[in-house]
């Protein structure tokens, strides 16, 4: 790895032509604004915040299936963030306020000791994510047949990368290089990025989450700007072709579908659904995919897609705020608007 | 006494009442202050007085490190001395579950007495009530403390452009003990529990010229610096690499997205004091019981009420206060 006091002096005295950098994981938006990475940076290199927090990028039509589900008695399992967020006129939060059932867990796992433990109540877990957490719940299908568990369905809302970044790509948003997820290219392989950077002429630079991984990532895509290559800054845990077996667990439950991104409308081939096989554990997952905002000035799409900053959202730290958030974007720790919230 | 658990006739006000408050609180908390056993009790004083109240929701009750006792007593003590005062008197209200174990109980009683000892303070007056619920035993003390009249009083507007920020030791572990408890996450973090009365006795006693304190609980020490800063109208600087965090707080708060800026403790403190007696106030931090690993983590700066932190890899960070809930109780 090069100094990187070479690479911050290069970064902090870059004046060549403006290049904008899109990075597509939750994480790294949040690890970008924790470490302060931005005021390291040139004033011509920007970063942008794309569709990289699962939570986000969840349209609305889903919640209001899962608070369908709760009001007709289901107990929904979430991860944390998911029930702040609002569908088209209540949120998990508020429902569970008015008595229905909504458990938080940390892995999808503790549900199975849920459903065993209460065999008349019927589960259901939100099940969203990208390529990193699909692998999971391929899992949680197994065990749920091995074991006969017949109380549990997933609602799925699961998406894939690539899709919605040629997507970004076909629609000209003004982007210059990817800072590729680093957790989806542990399962992915970083190959998969591979089509996309020649088709349009793009550096990829796969990225661990540390402040020098980072900003080592960064250069090497402001380095190979209008090169269509994927540079992987993350060979501790990224290879080339990815966690097969993990591909194989997600080819055996899932297929491919299209999908609706919350403001991004519906990309073709951007998800997964369960297979037709295993449709008894699907809670309705089909054709959820409508997505309405919940306030009509929110601009969380604009922000999703990189054409805005949240900062030039009319809402942004004015009605909209984490403890009273108008689009997802500012439910999870993830979300572009949260972490510039919460970060500055 | 001959029952296991409490029961609604034990809040009846009658005989059963009687012998809980005889048998467990009389018997830890005796003192010639509370054997007045009156309507009220009548304590010395003549001072300027500090009060303050809190009450104790945590679940679990007992945690590594200590229990719904001694936080109880820790919390409300180092309330008043964060104001300069010297903690006196505390009383305590117990609200209990029917159910509640009178083991559990007894040992509270003992850790609170215990407690109350080491911070030098009072139990002077209790209440108890018995209420339906399943066994979970809730308490609210309020604390008064003595101050010294010809002592400035303290507070975030006196902060001043140069000041030191001190903070008195490793940040996390009330708040990352409870969650391994609550979530049967195995590990040696314990809670950092504790009365800073020796500390802060001694630095009022060597007469440090201190700006603020502020104990550093729920919400963590992110949060109190941004409330410091937005009131003082003066930006709080602190660099990330002096910040105390232990390895094991700083891997767990890694594996569960948390960030030891927004945890809280129940035994540290952040004082704010002059430039020119920042050595000598670490020091004495330093020898004094809990503060070993107290450190400067920054320092005041003209500005308008910021908050940022200088990152490990040179970036700047601005901090808000912590948002939404998150977490469980923690005290």
């Amino acid at each position: 790895m090069m100094d990187l006091s070479v690479i911050k002096k290069y970064l902090r005295e870059y004046d060549a032509s403006d290049i904008h950098i899109m990075e597509v994981c939750g994480s790294h938006t949040a690890a970008i604004r924790k470490l302060g990475i931005p005021s390291l940076l040139s004033e011509h290199i920007h970063l942008i915040s794309g569709p990289g927090c699962p939570v986000c990028v969840t349209a609305s039509s889903y919640i209001d299936k899962l608070l369908q589900l709760a009001r007709a008695g289901k107990c929904i399992v979430t991860f944390g963030d998911l029930i702040r967020v609002m569908g088209s006129t209540s949120s998990l939060s508020i429902e569970k306020g008015r008595g229905a059932r909504v458990e938080v867990v940390y892995s999808p796992f503790d549900l199975v000791k849920m459903a065993k433990s209460e065999p008349e109540t019927t589960f259901i877990f939100a099940a969203i994510g990208f390529e990193t957490t699909t692998p999971i719940y391929a899992l949680l299908l197994e065990q749920l047949l091995a074991e006969n568990i017949n109380n549990v369905q997933l609602l799925t809302a699961l998406k894939t990368m690539p899709p919605v970044i040629e997507h970004l790509c076909v629609l000209g948003a003004p982007i210059n290089g990817f800072l590729a997820p680093g957790h989806v290219s542990v399962v992915t392989g970083s190959d998969i990025f591979l089509p996309i950077a020649k088709k349009y002429h793009l550096p990829f630079g796969v990225s661990g989450f540390l402040g020098d991984e980072l900003l080592t990532a960064i250069y090497g895509i402001v380095k190979a700007k209008d090169k269509g290559c994927v540079m992987n800054f993350y060979p501790s845990v990224v290879c080339a072709k990815g966690n097969q077996k993990a591909q194989e667990c997600v080819q055996k439950y899932f297929v491919k579908t299209d999908a609706a991104w919350r403001g991004m409308g519906i990309i073709s081939d951007s998800g997964l659904k369960i297979r037709e096989a295993y449709s008894m554990y699907d809670a309705g997952s089909a054709d959820l995919m409508e997505d309405k905002k919940s306030n009509q000035a929110c601009r969380c799409d604009e922000v999703l897609m990189g054409t805005i900053a949240p900062t030039q959202c009319p809402l942004y730290k004015k009605v909209c705020n984490p403890l009273n958030p108008q689009g997802a974007c500012m439910v999870s720790s993830e979300g572009s608007c949260h972490a510039y919230y919460t970060n500055g | 006494m001959s029952e296991n658990y409490v029961t609604m006739a034990h809040g009846s006000g009658g005989l059963e009442t009687q012998k809980l408050i005889d048998e467990i609180f009389a018997t830890a908390f005796g003192n010639k202050y509370l054997s007045q056993m009156e309507d009220s009790t009548i304590v010395d004083g003549s001072h300027k007085i500090a009060l303050t109240t809190d009450s104790f929701v945590v679940t679990p009750i007992e945690f590594l490190g200590g229990d719904i006792g001694r936080l109880c007593i820790c919390g409300t003590v180092n309330d008043l001395l964060m104001r300069g005062a010297t903690p006196k008197y505390l009383t305590c209200g117990f609200i209990i579950e029917e159910g509640a174990s009178i083991v559990s109980l007894k040992k509270i009683a003992q850790s609170m007495e215990a407690t109350a000892k080491e911070a030098n303070i009072f139990i002077v007056a209790g209440d108890t009530k018995v209420v339906n619920g399943k066994g979970d035993i809730y308490i609210n003390t309020t604390g008064v403390g003595f101050i010294d009249e010809k002592q400035e009083e303290l507070g975030a507007k006196r902060c001043e452009q140069g000041d030191s920020i001190i903070v008195s030791g490793k940040l996390g572990e009330h708040h990352a003990a409870i969650l391994s408890s609550r979530m049967n996450i195995e590990n040696q973090i314990q809670s950092d529990c504790a009365p800073l009365n020796h500390m802060v006795m001694a630095l009022l006693r060597e007469k440090i010229q201190i700006h603020a304190m502020r104990d550093v609980t729920r919400g963590g020490l992110a949060t109190i610096l941004k409330e410091l800063a937005v009131v003082s109208q003066k930006d709080f600087i602190i660099g990330e690499d002096s910040l105390p965090v232990s390895s094991t707080v700083k891997d767990f708060c890694g594996l569960l997205g948390l960030d030891p800026l927004y945890m809280g403790n129940e035994g540290k403190m952040v004082a704010v004091v002059s430039k020119n007696h920042a050595q000598k106030a670490l020091e004495i931090i330093q020898n004094s019981p809990y503060g070993h690993d107290a450190a400067i983590i920054g320092q005041v700066e003209d500005g308008n009420g910021k908050l940022l932190m200088k990152t490990s890899i040179g970036g700047l960070r601005n901090l808000e206060v912590l948002t939404g809930e998150g977490l469980p109780r923690i005290c």
